[in-house]
C-alpha cells in the first residue's frame, strides 16, 4: 500500500465501508440476475456519484474535487474488491480525463460538470475489432460528421456522449458525438462478465474535435489502462482472499486443505505476484499524478503484470474450491469472467509487453 | 565527522569528496573489491592495504554503524552522500564481508557491550574476516536438526562436529556459530558462539563447485574452543538470533534481483541474434522472454522501493524479504538463462582464447547462480515461511 495523504485514507475508508455494506458481490449476482440493460445498478451508482467519486480527477471549478489519479485508484481497488460494475471507469477516468486534457473551455464547462455529479455518462469509443489497436482507426470524420463503427464500447448503452477516435485527412483525433444524435445507433452486446458494453455505429454524426490528436489518445487510453488496473488489484486480492480462507476451512482426509504444502507454495506464489503488482499499479498512477515522461512505460508494466496476475488467481480461484467452484453458485466463476474480460479491455498482456519492448527500443 | 547532524549536507559531501581525492589511489580506480575475489587467493596490494585501513579508521565502511564501536555514526542521508561520493571517484568500499552483512547488524542487536567492544570495532576496520557456521551436512533446509555439539566446561565450550557451505571459510579468522548445547530440545537446544578459525581443531576444506570455483568449504571442529565470554545470548537461546541474522542474510541476496537492468540483456540480444526491419529482436520469442525480464526486473525494483518507503522508522528488514528473496533469485536466474541462450554456443566456453571475457564469466555465472535459491533459505523453506508467518497457514515443517 502506497503511502497516503489523510485526505487519501478517508476516501479509501469511505469506499471500503460503502463497498461492503452497500454493494458486496450479491449485489452485482442480483443485477446479472434482472438482466439490468445497462449492465450497472443505477441507484448504487448514484449514490456513488453523490459520494464525489465520478469527480475525483474533475477540476474543483468544474464541480469536482482535484483528487488525482492515485485517489481515484484507492475507490476503483475497492469497487473491484466486490466487482462493484458501475460507469465510473468509462465515464469519471475515461471521458473526464479526455475532456481534461483535450477540451476547450466550452466543452469542458459543457461536460464536466454533469460528469462529476453522475448526472450525464460518458464513454470511449476507440475499439474497432476483437483486439485493442488503438493506432488502426477505419473511422472518419468529414465536415464535421463522424461515420463508423466501434465495438466494445464500455458503458456504450448508458452514455450521453462518446469520446471517439477517428481520422481526419490522415490524422487520428479524439471527437465528442452526443449519443441522441440521429446518426448513432447502439445495440447492447452481452458478455461473459455481464458488464455494460455496446456495438455503436456512427452515420454522419454530429462531431467536436478534441485538441490533441493521437497523444492525447494515447494519455487518455494510459489513464483508463492504470485505473483498470487498480480495479484488477483489487479484485483480484479479494480472489485470493477468499481462496485462502477456504483453505483454511475445506477439510479434507482429515484436515485442512491449506495444511497441504502443494497448495501452500501456490498460495505463496499468488502473494508474491499480488505484492509485486500492487507496486506497478501504484506506481503507474502516482507517476499520472505526477506527470512523469515514463507514464506510457510505467501503465503497460502494471497493465500486463496485473493482467498475467488476475489471470493467475482467477485459475487458482476456481481449482483451489474445486466442484463447488464450477458452479453458478459461487463467487468464483464472476471473478474469472472479470479478469479475462478485464485483461482484453484497453490492451492485453501481450499487447502492453510489445508496447514496453518498442518504447526500450527492442 | 556526525556532529554535523544533517544539518549541513552539502559542507559534509564537500568534506566527503576532498577526503576521498585525498587518500583514494587513482591506481585503484573502478576495480572491483579485492575481498569479491578472495576465493582467487590473491593477497592484496599496497594501495589496496592502504585504501582499506583508511576507509576503516573513518569507519566509513559502516557508515551508519554507532561510532562508539568504530562504525560512521552517520545518519542514513549522510551515509548515501558517503556512498555516492566513492562511486563518483571509481572508488569500492574495501570493508565488506560477512561481518559487515550479517554478524555485525546481529550482534549490534544481541551482543553485550563488552562483545561489541571487542568484535564490531574489528569488522569496521576490516581487520578480520567472518564466517557463518549454519549449515550441516544433514541439516540444510531443516536447519534446525543441526548436530555439532558443544559441552559446557565451565568457562568455555568444546565443540565436536562439522559444518558445510562455510562461505570463504578458508580466508576466515573467526565463525559465527550454531551449536547444540541440548540434544533433548531442536529449536530450544541451539546456542549462538563465536570463536576463532585459527585454532588446530579447526580444520577447512574448499568444495569445487559445477562453476569451477570454491567459494564455500567444509569445516571440521575436532575439541574446537569456545570462549563462555563468546557465547551470544542466552545458553539455548541462539535459534532467534539465527533467525534474525537470516533476514539479513535474505534481503542482501535478493538484492541480486536489482542491479543489471534489462535493456542491457536486450542490448545483448541485438548484438547477437540481430534485428529485424522494425528495430525489433529478429527471434520474438526471445524478444518476448527478454522484455519478461525486463518488466519483472522493473517491478521487482518497485516493489523494493515500496517496501522500503513504508517500513520507514522500522529498525530492520520485514517479513516482506521473505517474498522478496524468491521474486529476486527467481529473476536473476532467468536473466542468466537468457544470456546463455542470447550468446548461443559462445556463452558456453569453458576457458581459452575463443571466447570473450563476458562469454566466459556469464557461463560460470550461471552456473553458480543455481545457488541462489537454495542458499539463504531455498526457495521451498521461503515459500514455508510466506505460508505459515504471512498468510496463516498451518505449520507442518516448523519452518524457520
Amino acid at each position: 500500500m502506497a503511502v497516503l495523504t489523510e485526505e487519501q485514507s478517508m476516501l479509501r475508508d469511505s469506499a471500503k465501508s460503502w463497498v461492503q455494506e452497500k454493494s458486496p458481490v450479491g449485489a452485482f449476482r442480483k443485477m446479472r440476475d434482472s438482466g439490468a440493460e445497462l449492465g450497472y445498478d443505477v441507484a448504487a451508482w448514484n449514490e456513488m456519484a453523490e459520494m464525489g467519486w465520478a469527480g475525483v480527477i474533475i477540476p474543483e471549478e468544474f464541480g469536482g474535487s482535484n483528487f488525482g489519479y492515485l485517489s481515484l485508484g484507492l475507490v476503483l481497488e475497492e469497487l473491484g474488491r466486490t466487482l462493484t460494475a458501475s460507469p465510473l471507469i468509462a465515464s469519471g477516468l475515461g471521458a473526464a480525463s479526455a475532456l481534461i486534457l483535450g477540451g476547450s473551455d466550452a466543452q469542458k464547462s459543457e461536460w464536466l460538470p454533469k460528469l462529476a455529479d453522475g448526472s450525464a455518462v460518458g464513454a470511449l469509443a476507440v475499439d474497432e475489432g476483437p483486439h485493442h489497436r488503438p493506432e488502426k482507426v477505419a473511422a472518419t470524420v468529414s465536415g464535421g460528421k463522424l461515420t463508423g463503427k466501434k465495438t466494445f464500447v464500455l458503458e456504450g448503452m448508458a452514455a450521453d456522449v462518446f469520446v471517439v477516435s477517428a481520422t481526419e485527412g490522415g490524422k487520428v483525433e479524439l471527437y465528442l458525438v452526443k449519443a441522441d444524435d440521429a446518426g448513432v445507433k447502439r445495440s447492447k452486446l452481452s458478455l461473459a462478465d455481464s458488464r455494460g458494453a455496446a456495438n455503436v455505429e456512427f452515420s454522419g454524426a454530429a462531431a467536436e474535435k478534441l485538441n490533441g490528436g493521437a497523444a492525447l489518445l494515447e494519455k487518455v487510453l494510459d489513464r483508463v489502462r492504470a485505473g483498470l488496473a487498480a480495479e484488477m488489484l483489487g479484485a483480484a486480492n479479494q480472489a485470493f482472499e477468499v481462496t485462502l480462507e477456504y483453505l483454511k476451512t475445506r477439510v479434507q482426509f482429515g484436515q485442512v486443505i491449506g495444511s497441504f504444502q502443494a497448495l501452500q507454495h501456490r498460495a505463496a506464489k499468488m502473494f508474491t505476484e499480488l505484492e509485486l503488482s500492487r507496486s506497478a499499479v501504484e506506481a503507474a498512477l502516482a507517476a499520472i499524478d505526477a506527470d512523469s515522461p515514463d507514464v506510457p512505460e510505467l501503465v503497460s508494466l502494471a497493465k500486463a503484470k496485473m493482467g498475467d496476475t488476475f489471470h493467475l488467481v482467477s485459475n487458482e480461484m476456481v481449482q483451489m474450491h474445486g466442484g463447488i467452484g464450477m458452479t453458478d453458485a459461487h463467487d468464483a466463476g464472476f471473478y474469472l469472467k472479470r479478469a479475462r474480460a478485464a485483461e482484453a479491455a484497453f490492451g492485453n498482456q501481450a499487447f502492453h509487453r510489445d508496447r514496453y519492448a518498442r518504447i526500450q527500443g527492442y | 565527522m556526525a556532529d554535523f547532524g544533517g544539518t549541513d549536507l552539502d559542507a559534509f559531501r564537500k568534506e566527503v569528496r576532498d577526503w576521498v581525492e585525498a587518500n583514494f589511489p587513482a591506481s585503484l580506480k573502478g576495480k572491483p573489491n579485492p575481498m569479491a575475489r578472495e576465493e582467487r587467493g590473491n593477497d592484496p596490494t599496497p594501495e589496496q592495504e592502504a585504501w582499506r585501513k583508511a576507509v576503516g579508521s573513518k569507519g566509513w565502511g559502516t557508515p551508519t554503524w554507532p561510532k562508539e564501536y568504530g562504525g560512521g555514526g552517520l545518519s542514513g542521508a549522510e551515509a548515501r552522500i558517503v556512498q555516492g561520493e566513492f562511486a563518483r571517484a571509481g572508488a569500492y568500499n574495501p570493508i565488506g564481508g560477512m561481518g559487515v552483512m550479517m554478524f555485525g547488524p546481529t550482534l549490534l542487536e544481541y551482543g553485550t557491550e563488552a562483545q561489541k567492544q571487542e568484535h564490531i570495532p574489528p569488522i569496521c576496520r576490516g581487520d578480520l574476516q567472518w564466517c557463518q557456521g549454519f549449515s550441516e551436512p544433514n541439516a540444510g533446509s531443516d536447519l534446525a536438526s543441526l548436530q555439532t555439539k558443544a559441552e559446557d566446561k565451565g568457562d568455555h565450550f568444546i565443540i565436536n562436529g562439522s559444518k558445510v557451505w562455510t562461505s570463504g571459510g578458508q580466508f576466515a579468522d573467526w565463525m559465527f556459530c550454531l551449536v547444540r548445547t541440548d540434544p533433548a530440545k531442536k529449536h530450544e537446544g541451539i546456542s549462538f558462539v563465536l570463536f576463532s578459525m585459527h585454532q588446530p581443531g579447526v580444520e577447512v576444506r574448499p568444495i569445487p563447485l559445477i562453476n569451477g570455483m570454491a567459494p564455500f568449504c567444509e569445516t571440521f571442529f575436532t575439541d574446537a574452543r569456545a570462549e563462555k565470554k563468546d557465547l551470544v545470548g542466552p545458553l539455548n537461546g541462539g535459534w532467534t538470533i539465527a533467525k534474525r541474522l537470516l533476514q539479513h542474510e535474505r534481503s542482501g541476496i535478493s538484492g541480486m534481483g536489482g542491479g543489471m537492468g534489462g535493456s542491457s540483456l536486450s542490448d545483448l540480444a541485438k548484438k547477437y541474434v540481430g534485428v529485424d526491419e522494425e528495430g525489433r529482436i529478429a527471434d520474438h520469442d526471445l524478444r518476448n522472454r527478454v522484455v519478461r525480464n525486463a518488466m519483472e526486473t522493473k517491478v521487482f525494483q518497485q516493489t523494493a522501493f515500496r517496501v522500503m518507503a513504508e517500513s520507514k522508522g522500522n529498525s530492520g528488514p520485514s517479513a516482506a524479504t521473505s517474498i522478496m528473496k524468491n521474486a529476486g533469485t527467481w529473476i536473476a536466474q532467468e536473466r542468466h538463462e537468457l544470456t546463455l541462450e542470447i550468446m548461443g554456443h559462445q556463452g558456453l566456453g569453458w576457458e581459452g582464447d575463443d571466447f570473450a571475457k563476458d562469454e566466459l564469466e556469464i557461463v560460470r555465472a550461471w552456473l553458480y547462480g543455481k545457488a541462489f535459491t537454495i542458499f539463504g533459505g531455498s526457495q521451498e523453506v521461503q515459500s514455508n515461511i510466506v505460508s505459515k508467518r504471512i498468510l496463516g497457514l498451518p505449520d507442518l515443517t516448523q519452518a524457520q
